[in-house]
């Protein structure tokens, strides 16, 4: 029998399928999909935000971890980072803001005046946006450092690989075939 | 023409209408009655050249009667001179605005009526500037705590009483020893 190398190039395909193939659950790959492109919403409300800013230029550089895409539309955002002071005056707008991004989305408490309203202990500051949305990652600094804030997403990586995804999505869908 | 020579003008036309002057470190102020407040501020800029307003502030000499103040910071553009006029203000009375002698009054005096509660007549646009509309009080005035009240608008904004651990830290003047004088908390009614 003459070997053509169009026989040669279909007995390889099966071979050649059988080592790209690889084994998972749903779960993880969801969460590997979504934890390497986190499109942050930048909420850039006081000086955090100049960190913020310098965390996605050239030197510290967010894209290493697929978070580059700073959307300024809450409709294509996947992670709010709160970067700055809430004042009460702001306060709704970040709310609607949040209300307005699409589900899964996880938010970043960036810096004190975020997490707890910092040195504004006054009547004009909301003592931390965790009293109006929910809050996964709390950054400190006063500004954090890009590394900081860096640090504080991967955090957020480690905790979105951890997340029933699939359970979480299809939550309906799982209750209706458990009862 | 000096601002102190001014002020000597000032006495001279307005007399009774002038019930103070005061001079610290080259600092001239001249106190005026509230009813001859406007025309003052006029005449301090057409006669006088004091064409440029720098600020407008007020006081709250909370427990006194009248309870506020007028602070006007005048200077010219060459800045050759500066005048500070003030006038007292009871709690019941609004002040004429001074936005038809310099247009830049009239943030000045929004922020005076967000923050004090003091009223202008003939204002233009006489609204909140920092805090938001329907904001039930005015913090800078001495009795609203540092930490604020609660209040509600739904839709809009509410705010609550941030924590402040024993505070507000106040320092008090005087000669008394630092400890006295920076107690770890003071009351406020």
């Amino acid at each position: 029998m003459v070997t053509d190398n169009n026989s040669t190039a279909h007995a390889a395909y099966d071979s050649k399928i059988e080592g790209n193939v690889i084994v998972t659950r749903v779960d993880a790959a969801m969460n590997w999909m979504r934890k390497n492109s986190m499109w942050p919403m930048p909420m850039g409300l006081a000086c955090c935000a100049i960190e913020m800013m310098a965390s996605a230029c050239s030197r510290f550089d967010l894209s290493r971890f697929g978070m580059e895409v700073m959307r300024f539309s809450p409709r294509q955002a996947d992670v709010m980072i709160v970067s700055g002071t809430v004042t009460y005056k702001m306060a709704l707008a970040v709310k609607r803001v949040w209300d307005q991004m699409p589900e899964p989305k996880w938010c970043i408490a960036m810096g004190a005046c975020a997490s707890s309203g910092g040195m504004y202990r006054s009547y004009a500051v909301l003592q931390g946006i965790d009293q109006l949305i929910p809050v996964d990652v709390y950054i400190s600094g006063c500004p954090p450092r890009p590394e900081a804030l860096i640090a504080g997403l991967m955090k957020l990586q480690d905790q979105v690989a951890k997340e029933p995804a699939l359970a979480n999505q299809k939550k309906e869908f799982f209750e209706e075939l458990s009862s | 023409m000096s601002s102190a020579h001014d002020i000597e003008a000032l006495k001279g036309k307005f007399g009774d209408a002038v019930t103070g002057t005061i001079e610290f470190r080259g600092e001239q102020t001249i106190c005026v009655s509230l009813s001859s407040l406007h025309e003052v501020l006029a005449h301090a800029k057409n006669e006088l050249g004091y064409d440029f307003l720098l600020d407008v502030a007020s006081l709250d000499h909370f427990g006194e009667d009248p309870r506020f103040e007028m602070v006007y910071e005048l200077t010219t553009l060459d800045d050759s001179k500066h005048l500070r006029v003030k006038s007292k203000v009871a709690e019941d009375e609004k002040v004429p605005s001074a936005t038809d002698l310099w247009l830049g009054a009239d943030w000045h005096e929004r922020e005076v009526y967000d923050m004090m509660g003091i009223g202008f007549t003939d204002h233009p646009n006489l609204k909140r500037i920092l805090m938001w509309e329907g904001y039930p009080f005015h913090p800078l005035r001495k009795d609203f705590p540092l930490a604020g009240r609660p209040s509600e608008m739904p839709d809009v904004a509410f705010s609550g009483v941030a924590p402040l651990a024993g505070g507000p830290f106040v320092t008090a003047p005087g000669s008394a020893d630092v400890a006295k004088r920076e107690p770890r908390s003071r009351a406020m009614d």
